[in-house]
């Protein structure tokens, strides 16, 4: 049992704003006063210090082939040494982090949930071993389905009935959390070398278009109830003007409607917030983008905000990566799959001085800044957007508008004239910061019991040496920057995993799945599946993942 | 029971149908089939000869490791992952060097993935879309029988719907099985792939000019019909093997041969893929990796993972007499390392923990039998295309599986260390 003791509390799901209170903690939960026995307590003083939930990640790569094959392709990246082995595992890793550095610098943050954002179906063992490799963390993962030949055949069909069975199949196999969507046709398209290019193009070899696979996604996954939305990476990646292609697949969700959370989640959107018409001409839409946000109530967005230095693109939009391979004529790995999806994966470097990567940063804030704070969650896209380690950089980015004019002079001045961020007054408060990193990307995920401090909740709990009634987030952004990057105390599960950023106890988090199972009729569908079943390299038998081989899954029933 | 997955060779078959009666498989190739057959076993644990229980065995051998100043624990791309990821773990708390087969073997791929990513797929896709498929220095019909038939020359495909929808091409040093099946073979002199990689890509970039009329006993009129081929294949795969990475320029072919492919992909659609060869010679790459960092030739003595082919991989180690004790896992180095390094082994103690007797039983002072992956024990392994399956346990066995007998050394290190 845990008493944290007069600490400062901000809880935006439960309105609580800066309040002094004490929090209890009894087997891994967050419990009234009453059910405790003060006497057995384990007691932290929390007294002139901010108390808030762990924080949750929604979009990173932490898990699979992709950040694997990064990892192989690139030993530099891991020279940088986190620590020696000893009580804990050696870690090691630059931007890309080995699966125990992934878990400890989680953790050494506050931050104890994390999301891996896509794996093939057909790999989804694979990233489930990495995940029960990573320490300290929570975690899940989305399996792809916005390429998928069986997708397409029942889009075809216009079958809803099959596609929610397909997904309801599929996510339970792959031992998944949701529906994640990457570059929808486009893919499938570079098996022919191809691309699409607008939401209308016709899939090569099927009869769908790019808006046809995200609407009935959508469709099938509201029809299912999921706990989260469909997760959806644009097409048109990486690509000048890009931006209205955005803001059309955002449109999409009219019409849909859900109660608890948004109908459509639109990812790492500073990579598709890109106005003009070539790199000449290159400049920021994400104003327009914020608008369209702004003005629905059924769409949310993260923020995949570039850090300067090193990164590495690894990402389902395996034609996206071959262009910029091309265009930065660097090392370049790509993984067909079977008929699923691709991937690949390129290094690169944001830097300062270079137009391009100064407009995308600053576009990442823009997003942030424009966007209310209730519908944008903060992310880097780790490690595309660079390091997730760099979180309290950008919370305290967005709470300072000193701190951007500073950074500001340091960069290209081609942002002065190419994004409207030299001229955003906005700074968010502490409250909305908590809430992007916090409560909103729990709820965007459909987590009850992420991202929050009220009774019932799980015990991630984030204790930082930062006193928010004497701090001035304006000008302080130094000493908010650093009370982030180390939290005094990170409570996982109700118990302390971290002191000073020091590692104390090393503890294995759950791994949440969805199983839809009995909203559907499987048999729809599965005449289809062992049909096309033919055309996969291995037997129908052999497909998936089963709940007890994994660490500690934990499954979530959707009825 | 159907659907075996197959523990022999890096194809992985996954549609074997075992009788429990006969004790045998069907479907598998002769490889297969002999793995799944009743084989001479080692009975039980020994120590210098002496045959003892599986904790005494366990107890001396953890002496052993603590003790040494630097072990060596080498093999791993015969058992399931979920024993490598405690191989991995073992070395990092032993300050050890941690290295498996690659390092004699496909190592070369990865080092030309570090200089140019490897633009890859998997055996799916091969099978689906590839209407043409060159198979360069690998010979599957001898060292994986099943592949063609699975996978990448009769597979019936999506797209490519039989064996005559699909060239199949053949360059190597000889005219091997798989040759004769070939429609078209390129025979070439032992060491020139590089060069040949290099024509290829001058034809294809537009300058054939600077192409001289033969390269490594291959025409150029020949090189412009192979680069035709390649440049009008709508989905084309270069399925490579120890041939490319075993001769002069080992590491340098491989990054040509990828090369070439960026250069394809340019204009049309191409992959080039590793034929690997054990059955999880991918997992015991692909968890270190997850794990620390790198695939292979990884020393922990300074307490945090380092990588260092030339210093830290098997042979290298030996050869310099750099290791103390030698954990040796489901692999039989005696066998196939160079004699100056089997000299070493020689002298050290070594641990060996397999299912079978081998060459490098004869050497060992303790030895540990454990059950087969995919027959008496369940696991994960990775095909050669990193498609992950779940090997199953088929009989009952009272023989430790390999997870377990490292379990069991792993608890007893961490307690000596503290």
């Amino acid at each position: 049992m845990l008493w944290i003791k007069n600490g400062i509390v901000v809880d935006p799901k439960n309105k609580i704003n800066l309040e002094k209170m004490d929090i209890f903690v009894k087997n891994g939960k967050i419990v009234p006063e009453s059910e405790i026995k003060k006497g057995d307590c384990r007691v932290i003083d929390a007294s002139g210090k901010l108390v808030v939930a762990g924080g949750v990640d929604m979009h990173a790569h932490i898990a699979g082939g992709k950040i694997n094959t990064g990892r192989t392709m690139r030993p530099e990246e891991m020279r940088v040494v986190r620590n020696i082995a000893g009580k804990f595992r050696a870690s090691v890793g630059r931007v890309l982090l080995t699966a125990p550095a992934i878990g400890y610098e989680y953790a050494k943050m506050g931050y104890t949930t994390s999301f891996e954002a896509a794996t093939p179906p057909v790999s989804s063992l694979h990233t489930h071993e990495e995940l029960d490799s990573i320490p300290m963390i929570d975690k899940a993962a989305l399996p792809v389905f916005g390429n998928w030949h069986l997708v397409f055949k029942c889009i075809e069909e216009k079958n809803i009935e099959k596609l929610k069975a397909l997904l309801a199949w599929a996510i339970e196999r792959s031992k998944g959390f949701g529906v994640k969507v990457v570059n929808p046709g486009g893919v499938e398209a570079w098996m022919y070398g191809g691309n699409v290019k607008n939401l209308d193009d016709q899939v090569p070899g099927f009869g769908v278009t790019p808006r046809e696979i995200i609407t009935w996604l959508i469709r099938a996954n509201e029809g299912l109830g999921l706990p989260h939305s469909v997760h959806l990476h644009c097409n048109n990646l990486g690509v000048p003007g890009n931006y209205q292609t955005t803001i059309e697949s955002i449109k999409l969700a009219k019409g849909f409607k859900n109660e608890k959370r948004q109908v459509l989640h639109v990812t790492h959107v500073q990579f598709n917030a890109y106005s003009g018409s070539s790199w000449r001409d290159f400049g920021s839409g994400a104003a327009e983008i914020a608008k369209v946000v702004n003005s629905m109530d059924n769409v949310t967005i993260d923020m995949g905000q570039p850090i300067f230095g090193h990164a590495t693109a690894m990402t389902g939009d395996a034609p996206f990566q071959f262009t910029l391979h091309k265009l930065l004529g660097a090392r370049w790995s790509n993984k067909d799959t079977e008929v699923e999806t691709g991937a690949g994966i390129v290094p690169i470097g944001y830097l300062p001085n270079n137009p391009v990567h100064a407009v995308q940063w600053a576009i990442g804030l823009e997003l942030g800044l424009l966007t209310e704070s209730d519908k944008v969650a903060l992310t880097t896209d780790y490690p595309n957007g660079g390091p997730f380690t760099e979180y309290p950089y950008i919370m305290a980015m967005l709470m300072s508008k000193k701190m951007r004019e500073g950074e500001l002079k340091k960069v290209h001045q081609y942002v002065q004239k190419a994004t409207n961020l030299p001229s955003i007054d906005v700074e968010k408060t502490l409250y909305e910061v908590i809430h992007m990193t916090r409560s909103l990307p729990a709820r965007i995920l459909g987590l009850e019991n992420k991202g929050h401090l009220g009774i019932g909740a799980d015990a991630d709990i984030a204790i930082y040496n930062l006193n928010p009634l004497e701090t001035d987030f304006s000008n302080e952004f130094e000493k908010v920057y650093k009370a982030f990057k180390v939290a005094e105390f990170t409570i996982k599960g109700g118990e302390v995993i971290v002191r000073n950023g020091e590692l104390l106890k090393e503890v294995y988090g759950r791994t949440f799945w969805v199983d839809a199972r009995k909203k559907v009729d499987l048999e729809v569908v599965m005449q289809d599946v062992k049909n096309y079943f033919q055309y996969y390299s291995l037997q129908l038998s052999n497909y998936g993942v089963e709940e007890r081989w994994l660490k500690k899954p934990e499954r979530l029933e959707v009825v | 029971m159907q659907d075996i997955v197959c523990t022999f060779c890096g194809s992985v078959c996954d549609d074997g149908e075992y009788d429990l009666k006969k004790k045998s498989v069907k479907k598998f190739c002769k490889l297969g089939s002999s793995k799944f057959a009743e084989k001479e076993r080692i009975k039980a644990p020994m120590i210098d000869g002496k045959e003892v229980s599986y904790e005494e065995a366990i107890d001396k051998a953890v002496e052993i490791l603590v003790n040494a100043k630097r072990p060596l624990l080498y093999g791993w791309a015969s058992t399931a992952n979920e024993a490598i990821r405690l191989g991995v773990i073992l070395a990092e708390k032993l300050g050890g060097v941690y290295d498996q087969c690659a390092s004699v073997c496909h190592a070369p791929g990865t080092l030309a993935t570090i200089e140019e990513g490897i633009p890859g797929g998997t055996l799916g896709s091969v099978k689906n879309r590839a209407d043409v498929v060159v198979f360069w220095g690998s010979n599957p019909m001898e060292a994986h029988p099943r592949h063609g038939m699975r996978y990448s020359i009769s597979a019936k495909g999506l797209l490519v719907k039989d064996r005559k929808q699909r060239k199949v091409i053949v360059v190597d040093v000889r005219p091997t099985k798989t040759a004769k099946i070939a429609d078209i073979f390129i025979q070439i002199k032992p060491g020139y792939d590089y060069a040949i990689f290099s024509a290829l890509r001058a034809i294809i970039s537009g300058n054939a000019d600077a192409v001289p009329s033969e390269v490594g006993g291959v025409a150029k009129e020949k090189l412009i019909e192979l680069a035709d081929i390649m440049k009008n294949a709508k989905y084309g795969a270069i399925l490579y093997g120890l041939g490319v990475t075993q001769s002069r320029g080992r590491d340098r072919n491989v990054e040509n041969a990828i090369k070439l492919v960026q250069l394809l992909n340019r204009t049309t659609r191409w992959i080039i893929w590793p034929m690997r060869g054990h059955y999880n010679v991918v997992g015991a790459g692909e968890v270190p990796a997850w794990e620390v960092g790198y695939q292979y030739a990884i020393d922990f003595s300074r307490g945090y993972p380092r990588f260092s082919p030339a210093e830290f991989s098997a042979v290298e180690v030996l050869k310099r007499r750099d290791c103390d004790a030698a954990l040796i896992v489901a692999s039989d180095p005696v066998a196939h390392f160079p004699r100056i390094a089997v000299q070493h082994l020689k002298r050290i103690p070594v641990i060996q923990i397999d299912p079978y007797p081998n060459m490098t039983t004869l050497v060992a002072k303790i030895v540990i039998p454990s059950a087969v992956y995919g027959i008496e024990a369940e696991g994960t392994a990775y095909r050669m295309d990193c498609i992950p399956l779940r090997l199953k346990k088929i009989i009952e066995t009272n023989y430790w599986t390999d997870e377990k007998i490292l379990e069991e050394m792993l608890r007893r290190v961490e307690k000596f260390k503290g």
